[in-house]
């Protein structure tokens, strides 16, 4: 019988020692990882024979667009969702992303992006979540085209990951959040708040702390053009630096 | 000083972190609830648009015909007052995500585009190149981050929500929830709680479009400690997913629209490929039978004609639930540049390419009209909802608000396409505005409700947690799950029958039976997903019940909801004026009198108990029938 085949590492909890596992599930076409998880978590049994528990992981929208269930699929950090067994070497090694903390198996703790979004004030400043009767200044349509590349950004992690910078035990706040600042600043009223922004990707952790080895951007599921945000921002940051020794405003 | 009051929203989807900006902005605090980051929230799927009225396209577009496209298309069912204001206040709300920041694709001027959807004339629907969901959800999101960052918002990502805390007049002071790392049950003090915890697609198991979170557990939950549920018999199947194990993906209307052509093999045992199957072995059942729409028949119509042919003529291609949309005959350029979206998934999730082979399709459960019952307040000045009052988005108890997908107000018996974008949203607004308002009127102290009611309700949660993580049953909770699903899809779904929702109820009964004789498989205490979905799995079942107890006894046709056996059809060729036209009119108006009216599920010793409730229908009387010939 056709199966196919699974290499999990697998952790029991935080501070537990990992561990592999093999499973193997009949074939059938059209299977991505997640639902070939599905099916090993309805019989969890190893190649061995062993029942063991259910591997966890994270999943949601099932379309490559919440960004949930990022993990290491041979060696590369994807999307399990939108990555069918068909197009993958076998055994196919599934591994939780490294960058973050392990919470069991494959879930990792990414609560990280989150804080460091706050950090760098991706948000737009609003007077208040009401009618105003009046929109935002207009938006070209070719700005439009670059504003909306980057606000597909899912926070799924995977550039974080090939980041030779970004680590637990490091401060730089990695490309995703870098370019959700190109972002924010690129907005007609959002730009108001920019040397904020500047500032805080200025201080530890921020601009100067990417190697720019290029990394991330050849494994955005989304395709976002994250060197080339960093590329505008290490422009911006220059300006603001003379502006902040010379004082003047513009 | 006296402590500030504290509202509990639970659900970060764009019902939910709407209602939390908007009791932040009132001066108070909010405790955010969400099964994960609320960043991934289903609400994030949406990728068509979202309604508002601009006339920016020369097309005299008002926001009245948004109030009546509104009504009919929802079949007269849904209360008149809220959706004449949501299409007013439409137009603001955007401006606003505008100013959140939203990508909304623009024009050659550099205004908001529009495009149109299924069921209007004029163009109406604005949007975020092809992921206009996700890009609202940020923009709410990243406001709430900053809220979060002065204070006044603290999020609880990874908690499930179990229960209310009721205190002894049955009003809600609070809710218990789960630690989904540490499984620890914990209870929350909060003077007012919003649910806004969106759809229940998973009843009908891997054939929803929803996300995998999307159970309707949490309202099931609100449910059996008294809370209505209305109108849930109302959910709308897309007549178009692709297929899944997993679930299955929405290839939009646009697929139609453009030329695509849906067709079965006229011998069901044809087991050729697609792309060998010559012309004239092939039934194009909708150009057959809608000679002058053809494929791009309505949503429900295209769902049950899709229906018919596999259940009712057994042609589903490979004798399974499945049909052919095929755009392989249309210019590859063409289709390439106009449907780019649904090419793009249609190829990452089935390995195939649909401009050189058909796509394989079915109807899918999309979305849910009905949910918890909520109520509003009519101003008699403008006719629209009563801004601020505190019953606007109040469940029926005390204390308890829902918005969102979880609620019933919008969308009457069917919804109209890039419309719930809008009311999940429009409604999260309006539930922390009007939950606010009931802050400040009062009186007693939160401080002062008995510790009792919260313990008792650990207990109960714990024990429930006991129960399945000890029982050493023998059903697997994930079998039961596609065993629900296929039975909702199957006898509860696009085409209904009295003797078989009767089936179907009794099912249900013996799954739910079976539901309490599970095997975890899983002993862990850490992170146990099993437990997690078992407990959802159970709440499922018991919501089935509901929606097909509210199927069940109503007995006629209107919007999603489709008994062939009550069918009124508009006799061909006649039109209004016409007599025969005129009789199916004045029979269309007895069934009004007879059903035009709100279901309400109340949670019943031996399941739902079923009542009405009267309409209100100040703004646009039903005297037209929908007529989309
Ligand atoms: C594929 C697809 C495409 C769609 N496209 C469109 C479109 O183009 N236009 C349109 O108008 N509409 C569209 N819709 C419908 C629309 O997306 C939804 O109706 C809307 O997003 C619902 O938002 P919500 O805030 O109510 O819920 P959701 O976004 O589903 O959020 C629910 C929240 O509740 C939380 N939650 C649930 N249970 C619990 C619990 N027990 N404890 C704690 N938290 C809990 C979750 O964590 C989540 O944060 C589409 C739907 C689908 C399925
Ligand atoms: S370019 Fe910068 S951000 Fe990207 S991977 Fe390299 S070091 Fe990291
Ligand atoms: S930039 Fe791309 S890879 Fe990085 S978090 Fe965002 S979507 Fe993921
Ligand atoms: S499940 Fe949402 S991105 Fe994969």
């Amino acid at each position: 019988m056709k199966t196919i085949q699974f290499q999990i590492r697998r952790q029991d909890d935080p501070y537990s020692p990992p561990y592999w596992e093999s499973f193997s599930i009949p074939f059938r076409k059209g299977h991505n990882v997640v639902s070939a998880l599905m099916v090993i978590r309805e019989n969890p049994v190893t190649r061995e024979g062993r029942r063991v528990d259910p591997v966890a992981w994270e999943f949601n929208c099932m379309e490559e667009v919440c960004g949930a269930c990022s993990m290491v699929i041979n060696g590369l950090p994807r999307q399990a969702c939108s990555t069918l067994v068909d197009n993958l070497d076998q055994p196919i090694r599934l591994e939780p992303l490294s960058k973050f903390p392990v919470i069991r198996d494959l879930m990792v703790d990414r609560s990280r992006i989150f804080t460091d979004l706050k950090r760098v004030r991706a948000w737009i400043e609003i007077d208040g979540a009401w009618n105003i009767h009046r929109g935002a200044p207009r938006v070209s349509p070719e700005a439009w085209k670059e504003n909306y590349l980057y606000s597909r950004c899912m926070s799924c992690g995977c550039c974080m990951e090939v980041c030779p910078q970004y680590g637990e035990d490091q401060t730089f706040v990695g490309p995703a959040t870098l370019a959700a600042v190109r972002l924010m600043n690129a907005h007609p009223t959002g730009s108001y708040h920019k040397t904020q922004r500047l500032h805080a990707i200025m201080a530890e952790g921020g601009l100067s702390d990417c190697g720019n080895a290029q990394n991330c951007v050849r494994v955005c599921p989304k395709q976002i053009p994250l060197t080339t945000a960093i590329g505008e921002l290490g422009r911006e940051v220059t300006l603001q630096m003379l502006r902040d020794l010379f004082g003047k405003s513009e | 000083m006296k402590r500030p009051r504290k509202v509990i929203v639970i659900g970060g989807g764009l019902g939910g972190l709407w209602s939390a900006l908007r009791v932040a902005e009132a001066g108070f605090q909010v405790d955010l609830f969400s099964l994960f980051e609320v960043k991934r929230s289903h609400s994030a799927c949406a990728q068509g648009g979202i309604n508002a009225c601009f006339d920016t396209k020369g097309e005299r577009d008002s926001i009245w015909q948004h109030i009546v496209d509104t009504l009919k298309g929802g079949a007269y069912l849904a209360n008149q007052p809220p959706v004449k204001s949501m299409c007013e206040e439409a137009p603001g709300l955007i401006q606003t995500f505008e100013r959140m920041g939203v990508t909304f694709s623009r024009t050659a001027e550099g205004v908001m585009d529009l495009r149109l959807f299924g069921g209007v004339k004029n163009r109406r629907t604005v949007f975020a190149g092809a992921s206009t969901g996700q890009q609202l959800l940020y923009g709410v999101d990243q406001e709430v981050r900053r809220q979060e960052s002065l204070g006044r918002i603290q999020k609880y990502e990874w908690w499930e929500f179990l229960s209310l805390v009721l205190d002894g007049r049955d009003t809600c002071k609070g809710v218990t929830a789960m630690n989904l790392r540490t499984l620890e049950v914990k209870s929350f003090r909060a003077d007012a709680v919003i649910l806004a915890t969106g759809g229940m697609g998973q009843t009908y198991g891997h054939r929803s479009t929803n996300s995998t979170n999307s159970t309707g557990a949490a309202a099931c939950r609100a449910y059996r400690q008294g809370a209505w549920f209305a109108n849930t018999e109302f959910f709308q199947f897309h007549p178009t997913a692709m297929l899944g194990d997993d679930k299955t993906r929405l290839m939009s209307e646009a697929a139609r629209g453009e030329g695509g052509r849906i067709w079965v093999p006229q011998d069901p045992e044809d087991r050729r490929r697609p792309n060998d199957i010559p012309e004239q072995a092939r039934f194009y059942f909708l150009e057959e039978w809608f000679p002058s729409y053809g494929n791009t028949v309505p949503r429900d119509v295209a769902s049950r004609a899709i229906w018919r042919v596999v259940h009712e003529m057994g042609l589903g291609v490979d004798g399974e639930d499945k049909v052919y949309l095929d755009l392989t005959h249309l210019n590859p350029g063409f289709i390439e540049q106009r449907l780019h979206a649904i090419l793009d998934i249609y190829r990452k999730f089935h390995g195939s390419d649909p401009v050189h082979e058909p796509m394989e399709i079915y109807p899918s459960a999309h979305y849910a009209m009905g949910g918890l019952w909520v109520d509003f307040e009519k101003d008699e000045q403008t006719g629209g909802l009563k801004f601020g009052s505190q019953r606007n988005h109040a469940t029926n108890i005390p204390g308890l608000y829902a918005c969102g997908e979880c609620d019933y107000g919008y969308h009457g018996a069917n919804r109209l396409g890039a419309n719930s974008l809008l009311s999940a949203s429009f409604s999260g607004r309006v539930a922390g505005e009007s939950a606010a308002t009931y802050l400040l009127g009062l009186q007693d102290d939160l401080l002062s409700v008995p510790e009792q009611y919260y313990e008792s309700e650990i207990s109960r949660q714990q024990e429930i947690n006991r129960s399945l993580t000890e029982s050493h049953g023998t059903e697997n909770p994930y079998s039961l799950q596609r065993a629900l699903g296929n039975l909702m899809s199957s006898q509860v779904g696009v085409v209904r029958d009295n003797d078989k929702l009767r089936q179907a109820l009794e099912s249900l009964k013996e799954l739910e039976q079976r539901s309490m004789n599970i095997n975890l498989q899983e002993t862990s205490n850490w992170s146990n997903q099993g437990l997690v979905f078992s407990r959802q799995l159970q709440e499922m079942i018991r919501l089935g019940q509901v929606i097909t107890a509210s199927a069940l006894a109503r007995d006629e046709c209107r919007g999603a909801h489709y008994k062939p056996a009550f069918d009124l059809t508009i006799p061909e060729n006649t039109y209004p004026g016409d007599p025969a036209y005129e009789a199916y009119r004045q029979a269309w108006k007895r069934q009004n009198e007879d059903w035009l009216k709100t279901t309400i599920a109340s949670a019943g010793k031996d399941g739902p108990t079923i009542t009405y409730q009267p309409v209100d229908l100040s703004v646009l009387p039903p005297e037209e029938p929908r007529d989309y010939r």
